[in-house]
């Protein structure tokens, strides 16, 4: 690849906005934060842009800055009100779920068969709706573990939180998610 | 030794994602799911939830959403006094 092919920052804006934009946006579920960080990454991308190898589609390395910009936009919320003392509601609380003796209140119900579900866009949709729901701190947290794939020991090294402590807040966000799913999906 | 509760349980079912379980967790696991419906019925939850995620972001599918015509150019012209500080 030749220097050209990686453009300039208008080009980048121009192709590659709506990707960065969408990818943002999947990921921070919200306007406001997808596009700060959008500008972010087109700046760190501006910067770094002699150390761009090539090897990757123009694409591809912005996506990259992109993640790494997300993680960044995390952990200053992180810095600036500790996840695990946060004064948010459970995604559902243990109580809710279970009665004294540790047993289901509600047990949960066959959602039927996986490959089938997952090419239904209605159980897509309601999964979207029920991530809304979830406190918003928890619900990204939950993202970059789940949507971006992020491993759980970069995770904790990122956010500066324990094991025991992530698996916490993953285990609540399940939770409520899988409670808000068995509401609206299961017949 | 001593019978999970469907409350143990569901923390295990959730860990696994996240860590490999012990030896005498994952015996008591797998006898609690052989005697209970619901923790098998949770089991397949998660497992579906994750695959699901996952699907969304490897689409990253948010419909037709796009920058609106005003961040494109703010973000534009940021892009153009920090390019002027470069050169």
């Amino acid at each position: 690849m030749t220097e050209n092919a990686l453009g300039t920052p208008d080009t980048w804006l121009d192709e590659h906005g709506a990707a960065l934009y969408k990818y943002a946006l999947v990921h921070t579920r919200d306007q406001h934060r997808a596009e700060e960080v959008v500008q972010e990454t087109l700046l760190a991308a501006l910067q770094a842009q002699d150390r761009y190898a090539g090897g990757a589609s123009v694409r591809t390395w912005l996506i990259g800055i992109l993640k790494h910009k997300i993680m960044d936009q995390f952990r200053r919320d992180a810095r600036e009100v500790p996840l695990d003392d946060a004064d948010e509601p459970d995604g559902a609380s243990e109580e809710e779920s279970f009665d004294l003796t540790g047993h289901w209140r509600n047990a949960p119900s066959d959602w039927g068969n996986p490959e089938e579900m997952l090419e239904r866009g209605q159980f897509m949709a309601i999964l979207q709706r029920c991530l809304e729901v979830l406190p918003p701190r928890l619900a990204r947290l939950f993202m970059l573990r789940e949507v971006m794939e992020e491993d759980s020991e970069n995770i904790c090294q990122e956010m500066a939180i324990t094991p025991t402590n992530l698996w916490t807040m993953l285990y609540r966000a399940r939770m409520g998610l899988r409670q808000c799913l068995d509401r609206n999906w299961a017949v | 030794m001593k019978m999970l509760t469907c409350k143990d349980a569901s923390h295990l079912i959730s860990e696994r994602q996240e860590r490999p379980l012990g030896l005498r967790e994952r015996l008591g696991l797998r006898l609690h799911l052989w005697l209970c419906d619901g923790c098998r019925n949770f089991e397949r939850q998660l497992a579906l939830m994750r695959q699901a995620l996952r699907n969304l972001g490897r689409a990253a599918d948010a419909g037709g959403a796009d920058l609106t015509p005003e961040a494109r150019e703010r973000i534009r012209k940021t892009l153009a006094e920090r390019g002027k500080h470069e050169h």
